[in-house]
């Protein structure tokens, strides 16, 4: 056991941080799930990607560095804690891309990959729909043959896609075998949004920004080259997203712990003293903060010897989404009257830590995953 | 960074595992209940031989000299089994402190930090005993013991009186504090065995208990008070092996990881016996069933060597 990060992931974090404490913008930009607040990201994505930070761990031929999980959990820690702005590329490079390295063909990583890393092409998630939510294998939108055309045909409506409105395009389940059931008969398609037969609506989340769009198929053409993996096997694909976006790729450390930080100076700042109560939840809420932080190093240590994350990042996504919601909670109890005022990081933040529970499976769905597959309790 | 145990730590605790499941069963467990002692006989001995009672007693004195991160495995497997002895007192507030004395034949217990009991005292032949920040030994003859009935029958508890001229001086206030968190960091150990062995008696059960017409494991009720319980002990774990490593390498801040890891893991194992006794149902609740004894020794242990209060307090005190 060794609890210290070598010399070389000590300069890479002196590097990185040089580079923040430089760039970072020094006042807030507006939300970028905003269309205006959306543009502004994007060039911040595109600095990024020039001085080869986007994504620090893809291969240095797609815009990476080759960089180790721990150096990528580094650069993670320096981000959140420059309080760097939001990264509206995310469900591409972090959900999307694990996907196409591990299914797509080197013509697609060819295609997709660097104009992904470098904000030019932005992903959002088409997977929900009005009657397929937690019981994803509900999904009804349809992909018919095209033979003479070389690809599919899609029709139906996707929902609740996070970022709809301004992204570029959209990856999805589709049902390409109509008599298969539920899991069977899915393929994952790679959808350009300004297909002809394409309309996206974007409307407001919680927060009012109108961060979530709905998407309408109607006879939309996308080729061959628009499938990732096989045809009709998109639910193992999904599942490998999924498992991304449960696991460790999209929620590290370095947010809950630059929170957790900005909570205690909330605490010595406004905090009452006598209130033992409230400073013993805050307390508990850094150990709390702490102990997911090393969880995830040692599912890091586990994934860096070849090992993978099995059903076990269910717990994780439990344990980090009502986190998130508890570390904002007492934000607002501190804040008290004051925590009203809506342009604040806390009530922006607090009103998106609602959404950890649902988005990625339900935690309900979730309670069951870890029941079923960690404990093995019976389904039936 | 490589936060994982190596292979050797890991056999060990293996063959720990292997010793303990087939020599301290429930039923040794139960007989501790109502035997004079309070104790499982030859279980000690066994212990004994594999040298897990002197891992951290220094080597000059017979020990392994080795540190908390080589024992911490080794005291969850005790937990697992419910094993009523002197565990923490002994091989792991003790050994480094009185390592000859641990190392030979004779068993200690201890009566430090602010706890109102010791534990086993009357079949200890030695106590380590605080007095004004100081640690001292006194001889079994010379303590005077007012024994008290504890829940867990095996506990067997009493308040110790001593007079200061049979007392031998053999730490300061440093030593004092050390000691105090080695025993919370054992606690905090314990308190991960005993409740996944009571995780899996739960899991066990429900999933042959059939209500309904099928297994009540198979209930969202039942399911998600179990994965609860599973999440929560996922997020004590590494912070009690993150505590044992900081005592092992001295890390300045050792007493503050302790106290979380004692914190989360009381926390844990109390939600952990209440969720159990409830999946459970009317058998848990039943004296002649296991489960009670796992839930009585979780009872003691997590208010015994600070509870989760007293150690917010103290990680309060680091952080804000």
């Amino acid at each position: 056991m060794e609890l210290a990060f070598s010399p070389s992931e000590e300069i890479f974090r002196q590097e990185v941080r040089a580079w923040l404490l430089e760039n970072v913008p020094s006042n807030a930009m507006p939300s970028g799930d905003t269309r205006e607040g959306f543009e502004a990201h994007i060039d911040w994505e595109r600095r990024l990607f020039d001085a080869r930070l986007a994504v620090v761990s893809w291969p240095k031929e797609f815009g990476g560095r080759d960089a180790s999980l721990w150096e990528w959990i580094i650069f993670e820690e320096e981000y959140y804690r420059a309080g760097a702005p939001q990264r509206v590329t995310q469900n591409g490079i972090f959900l999307l891309a694990p996907s196409i390295f591990q299914f797509g063909t080197p013509e697609q990583q060819e295609r997709f990959l660097p104009k992904m890393a470098s904000g030019e092409e932005t992903w959002c998630q088409g997977w929900s729909e009005p009657d397929a939510g937690s019981d994803l294998a509900a999904v009804s939108s349809r992909a018919v043959r095209d033979e003479a055309a070389g690809g599919w045909r899609l029709s139906g409506q996707k929902t609740w896609t996070t970022r709809g409105a301004f992204c570029t395009h959209l990856f999805g389940l589709f049902r390409t075998d109509p008599d298969a059931q539920r899991h069977h008969g899915l393929t994952y398609l790679l959808v350009p949004l300004d297909t002809p037969g394409v309309t996206v609506r974007g409307f407001g989340r919680l927060d009012g920004d109108e961060g979530f769009a709905e998407v309408f198929f109607e006879d939309a053409f996308v080729s061959d080259d628009f499938v990732l993996g096989e045809v009709n096997s998109g639910w193992g694909v999904a599942m490998a997203t999924a498992g991304s976006e449960r696991g460790l790729t999209l929620r590290s450390p370095g947010r809950f712990t630059a929170t957790a930080d900005r909570l205690l100076a909330l605490w010595r700042e406004h905090g009452d003293p006598k209130d033992t109560q409230l400073r013993d939840a805050v307390t508990q809420a850094w150990i709390d903060t702490e102990a997911y932080r090393l969880q995830t190093l040692g599912v890091v240590t586990t994934l860096s010897k070849g090992g993978h994350a099995g059903p076990e990042a269910s717990m994780v996504k439990i344990f980090w989404s009502e986190l998130d919601v508890r570390l904002h909670e007492l934000a607002m109890r501190i804040l008290g009257p004051r925590a009203e005022v809506a342009e604040t990081a806390w009530a922006k933040g607090w009103q998106f830590a609602l959404s950890g529970p649902i988005y990625a499976g339900t935690n309900e769905i979730q309670r069951n995953v870890v029941a079923e597959r960690v404990l093995g309790l019976p389904r039936k | 960074m490589d936060f994982a145990f190596s292979e050797d730590q890991l056999s060990f605790r293996d063959a720990v595992r292997d010793l303990l499941t087939r020599e301290c069963t429930a039923s040794v467990v139960r007989d501790a209940w109502s035997n004079a002692d309070g104790r499982s006989g030859q279980v000690w001995d066994l212990l004994a031989e594999m040298g897990v009672l002197g891992i951290l007693a220094p080597e000059v004195d017979g020990g392994l000299g080795m540190t908390m991160i080589d024992l911490v495995l080794l005291i969850e497997e005790c937990g697992r089994v419910a094993l009523p002895e002197p565990i923490i007192e002994h091989a792991v507030v003790c050994a480094p402190i009185i390592g000859g004395v641990v190392s030979g034949s004779r068993t200690v217990t201890s009566f430090i930090g602010g706890s109102p009991f010791a534990l086993y005292a009357d079949s200890c032949e030695v106590a380590l005993v605080e007095r004004d920040r100081r640690l001292f030994t006194v001889e079994r003859a010379a303590l005077r013991l007012t024994p008290e009935t504890a829940v867990d029958g095996s506990r067997r508890l009493s308040t110790l009186e001593w007079s200061d001229s049979d007392a031998t001086e053999v730490g300061g206030p440093l030593e004092a504090v050390a000691a105090f968190d080695r025993g919370a960091l054992g606690a905090a150990a314990l308190l991960l065995g005993l409740s996944h062995r009571m995780l899996e008696m739960s899991v066990e059960y429900a999933s042959e208990r059939r209500q309904f017409g099928a297994p009540i494991g198979s209930f969202q009720a039942i399911k998600h008070h179990l994965a609860n319980a599973r999440i929560a002990l996922e997020f004590a774990r590494p912070l009690v092996t993150r505590a044992a490593y900081s005592l092992s390498v001295g890390d300045p801040d050792a007493s503050t990881h302790v106290s979380m890891a004692k914190a989360q893991a009381s926390d844990a194992a109390m939600l952990t016996s209440e969720h159990a006794l409830q999946c459970h149902g009317a058998i848990g609740y039943s004296y002649e069933y296991d489960l009670h004894m796992w839930m009585k020794r979780v009872w003691a242990l997590s208010s015994s060597w600070g509870d989760a209060g007293l150690h917010r307090a103290r990680v309060a005190k680091a952080v804000l």
